[in-house]
């Protein structure tokens, strides 16, 4: 018993050779080849590759938006059928709700959560603690009452984080959660990022295009290969010891290696042909 | 110093008026330079004074707002009068004026069911529109979340719209009256087959554009059926409802008027066609106006709705 919790913790999230193909007018389109990747319980994963190489339809295989064509998925040991609140997504665009205000955007994700199930049914005040402490854990406590087109990008974006760690979720999906943030926002919310995981503990997988953002966050890099039918090209341990500071990591030589790592498999390796 | 280039006499004039904050006392018995800051003090309020004040801005900005309209309507009036010294069975503005204060003068008078005052039927035509409309509304709306939602009710209903939404509202009287074998649930009837249809479409267009991101949201969050309509569709659909019952209620209060003509009974459309019968030709164009009005009116009163439930 004890060695079959343990393989589930070593492969926590598990893809085993999946192929993703889209049907499209234009006939049929391989985007994802035979993908096999195992996430550590834990672990900060994040996905990195050019435009168009399949990175967003893997998050969007794990988070079950997605069926693959073939293979199959795993979390915590049971099969993906579907999307479900164990796996939350922080979307590109944030996604929020403009007619509710940030609270109830984040109400709504705790109340399906935690306030239906019919075994650990929560009270009302209960649930509300829950959103209130997830608005307080990024910080937006003081504008939680605003609807989103009254807070900035980078605000939203936090919403946006709170929704899903307020479900508590046993694996965060992040897509692409800073790009359309400016820099000195987007490395605001990666320092606010690295907290939080680092005190929830939970399993995360982000996809991204920025390298310094991916080996600050990440233990692993995965880097994919181009599309179409693309495939995990390799696989970056990043061993810098936690917790990471931005400054000091500046000067670093692992860090600098690894970034070097990163970039030569990007532009040299499987550099993508100007389009 | 120029603040200072002010006349005896004027200065004079400051002090004696009412409005002059400083006492004569000071300015006498104080020293020169505090007297010179008081007169400083002084033109420094009036002058504020001759500026332009705000309110009278605003006037001006209100009747530049205003003239266009207002030159609409003196050109319509104009035209009118002209084609009224043409023709001569046409009554113009002035007589049509004095009709209709002679008219609204006592709008509720009731010498039995075929002539009451023009209110009674203004009242009985729009309360055939608001039953028509409520229940096309009550119908319309749910169908068009359905058809927006399903894509097999969709595909389903899509030829019979098509086939019987060009039909003339007119059209389907006949049947109403078959089926009702009364005119005024007949008149309904129509009101309610012509409003209905901008409802429904309106309704659909607005569930089938939902953005996909909020659909996934709902999935990642496996929201319940009921909540993905209470908390996404329905709040997004909001205001392509609006547009739908908007286009109804125009529809309807178009289309009551004709009904009513055929159906007979109160209203004001059955009004005009009596006044018509008896060649009162200044009630039928009183009855134009009465009708364009109280269009204008429920359409700027949706419009208001629609603003207060608009998430925008």
């Amino acid at each position: 018993m004890e060695k079959v919790e343990k393989a589930n913790a070593e492969k926590y999230v598990q893809l085993e050779n999946v192929d993703m193909t889209f049907t499209t007018k234009k006939g049929t389109f391989n985007a994802l080849n035979n993908i096999n990747l195992s996430i550590k319980e834990g672990e900060f994963i994040s996905i990195i590759g050019h435009s168009g190489c399949g990175k967003s339809t893997l998050l969007n295989l794990i988070a079950g938006l997605l069926q693959p064509t073939e293979g199959l998925l795993f979390c915590a040991g049971r099969e993906i059928s579907g999307p479900g609140p164990e796996r939350a997504v922080v979307f590109q665009n944030h996604s929020l709700l403009p007619w509710l205000t940030c609270y109830e955007n984040v109400y709504l994700a705790v109340e399906r959560v935690f306030g239906v199930s019919s075994k650990s049914r929560e009270s009302k005040a209960q649930l509300e603690a829950r959103t209130h402490a997830a608005i307080e854990l990024v910080g937006l406590s003081h504008s939680e009452n605003k609807h989103p087109n009254e807070i900035s990008g980078g605000m939203k974006q936090r919403v946006g984080i709170a929704r899903a760690l307020a479900m508590e979720p046993k694996v965060l999906l992040l897509d692409e959660p800073f790009g359309a943030l400016d820099a000195l926002t987007r490395a605001n919310l990666q320092d606010e990022l690295m907290k939080i995981m680092a005190k929830s503990g939970c399993t995360a997988v982000m996809v991204t295009h920025d390298v310094d953002e991916s080996i600050l966050l990440s233990d692993r890099v995965i880097m994919m290969t181009n599309g179409p039918s693309a495939g995990i090209g390799e696989i970056l341990e990043v061993n810098l010891p936690r917790p990471r500071a931005r400054l000091d990591l500046a000067e670093n030589k692992d860090y600098n290696h690894l970034r070097g790592e990163v970039l030569r498999f990007l532009y040299e390796r499987h550099a993508k042909k100007a389009a | 110093m120029s603040a200072i280039s002010i006349s005896k006499e004027s200065l004079k004039s400051i002090m004696q008026s009412k409005d002059t904050m400083v006492s004569k006392g000071v300015v006498m018995t104080g020293n020169k330079n505090e007297a010179i800051e008081n007169v400083a003090g002084i033109t420094k309020t009036l002058s504020i004074q001759l500026k332009p004040s705000n309110l009278s801005i605003k006037t001006f900005q209100f009747f530049k707002w205003l003239l266009p309209p207002v030159f609409g309507i003196l050109l319509l009036l104009a035209i009118w009068t002209l084609i009224s010294y043409q023709s001569p069975n046409l009554p113009g503005p002035l007589k049509t004026w004095h009709s209709a204060i002679q008219l609204f003068s006592d709008p509720f008078y009731d010498h039995g069911p075929n002539d009451m005052g023009v209110g009674w039927n203004i009242l009985a035509s729009l309360q055939r529109v608001a039953l028509g409309f409520g229940l096309a509304a009550l119908v319309g709306i749910p169908m068009g979340f359905i058809i927006g939602r399903f894509e097999f009710v969709a595909r389903m209903t899509a030829p019979v719209i098509s086939l019987l939404r060009p039909v003339s509202p007119l059209a389907w009287l006949p049947i109403g009256l078959l089926v009702f074998q009364a005119a005024n649930p007949a008149a309904i009837w129509v009101i309610f087959i012509s409003a209905v249809w901008p409802m429904i479409i309106n309704t659909a267009v607005g569930v089938s554009k939902v953005p996909q991101d909020y659909m996934n949201v709902a999935k990642v969050l496996n929201l319940s059926e009921w909540k993905v309509v209470t908390k996404i569709l329905f709040p997004f659909t909001l205001p392509y409802m609006m547009t739908g019952v908007r286009l109804s209620i125009g529809v309807a209060w178009l289309v009551i008027v004709a009904a009513e003509m055929l159906t007979g009974g109160v209203g004001i459309g059955f009004w005009v066609w009596d006044e018509w019968n008896n060649l009162n030709v200044e009630h039928i164009i009183i009855a134009i106006f009465i009708v364009g009005i109280v269009g204008l009116l429920l359409e700027l009163a949706l419009t208001q709705i629609a603003k207060r439930f608009s998430y925008e």
